[in-house]
């Protein structure tokens, strides 16, 4: 790319958005690296459980591996639905893993 | 006792086989007994680069077989009487190479035959070959390209040096890892076209070992057979003889990161 084109914009500098687009997806995927290998069969039991007693879409509930400090925390999210005779909105689990 | 070293990248095309042939005959050179092992069980390429591809007589499948003996399927290098080859197979048979298969020539590559250094010749890929190449290792040369899709396999790959090697599931010290960037364009750099040596060591986070620029000494040095290494005129030889010097403690700064010299004129209006 020549001085001429970078002044006329002819060119992008595109080294910068590669940078930044990998930050984005590796920081996204080292975190489920790190994640136990049972999570899939977990997540799985776990789906199957609550399907027998509340009716929502399996894609509603949502588990999760964050670290908090030195440890995994396992965080478990099943919205609730609307239903005149209770209130709750949500049932939010939280597991400690393992002291990393 | 020998280092086990592997040269993996994740993506294909990255300069793998280049590099561990240059890696190779980089240490024989020094003096070091040296072996390079080619793990791509089936497609076969390190003995072409090597130049001895019509020398292979046995193979490493045939040795974890016990059809064959090390020693009648090592091949030593014509110029370099340090530097060895083992072949892979050309046949197709994954699941040949075994956690015990592998250990034991390994382990006779070090016992025996006292080789220094033994090189991996990682395939692409993260399947079986990919895995055990880098099983036994004891450090890590991650081939990375400035681009995209490159370093996203190769953080990959850093993933399962740090998770299942042997040395993670043992719990021993981790495998050494050193990026060793290739194809790398000085012009592209500069014009922001593409990612530079911070820019990809920043998102690895390993330390660098070396920058071999794209050249097309490299081609040049397949074509014949010879390990571009020991085309000492070129910038890809002399870069990667540097990381060679520099994987064996010496300090060498980083070469061939600047632009080649252009004419003003050429600068300002292209070409």
């Amino acid at each position: 790319m020549s001085f001429l084109d970078y002044l006329l914009g002819r060119r992008q500098r595109t080294a910068e958005v590669a940078r930044e687009r990998l930050q984005i997806i590796l920081a996204h995927e080292r975190s489920s690296r790190n994640a136990p290998e049972y999570l899939p069969a977990l997540q799985r039991d776990i789906l199957e459980v609550v399907l027998r007693y509340i009716h929502i879409s399996p894609a509603e509930i949502r588990v999760n591996v964050e670290r908090e400090g030195e440890y995994e925390v396992l965080e478990l999210n099943i919205p609730l639905p609307d239903e005149p005779n209770h209130r709750i909105g949500a049932i939010r689990a939280n597991a400690v893993i393992s002291p990393r | 006792m020998a280092k086990i070293i592997v040269v993996t990248s994740g993506k294909g095309g990255v300069g793998k086989t280049t590099t561990s042939a240059s890696f190779g005959a980089g240490l024989a050179q020094r003096g070091h007994k040296t072996v390079v092992i080619d793990f791509d069980i089936g497609l076969r390429n390190l003995d072409l680069i090597m130049g001895c591809e019509r020398r292979v007589v046995y193979d490493f499948v045939n040795v974890i077989n016990g059809e064959a003996k090390l020693s009648q399927a090592l091949i030593r290098d014509k110029r370099l009487d340090q530097l060895y080859t083992l072949p892979a197979s050309q046949t197709r048979d994954k699941d040949v190479l075994t956690e015990e298969g592998v250990g034991r020539i390994l382990h006779e590559l070090q016992q025996e035959m006292r080789f220094e250094y033994i090189i991996c010749d990682s395939p692409a890929g993260i399947e079986k070959g990919a895995s055990m190449a880098l099983y036994y290792s004891d450090e890590a040369i991650v081939v990375t390209n400035p681009e995209i899709a490159s370093v996203r396999d190769s953080d990959r790959i850093l993933g399962l040096l740090a998770a299942k090697s042997r040395r993670a599931i043992e719990d021993l010290e981790p495998i050494k890892c050193h990026l060793l960037i290739t194809r790398y364009h000085p012009d592209r750099v500069i014009a922001g076209e593409m990612m530079s040596v911070e820019d990809v060591k920043g998102i690895l986070c390993i330390p660098v070992i070396g920058v071999i620029p794209e050249s097309e000494s490299v081609l040049n040095a397949s074509n014949i057979g010879l390990p571009v290494i020991l085309d000492e005129r070129s910038q890809a030889g002399m870069a990667y003889s540097d990381m060679v010097d520099r994987f064996l403690g010496e300090s060498r700064p980083l070469r061939f990161l600047n632009s080649e010299r252009k004419g003003i004129l050429r600068r300002w209006f292209g070409g």
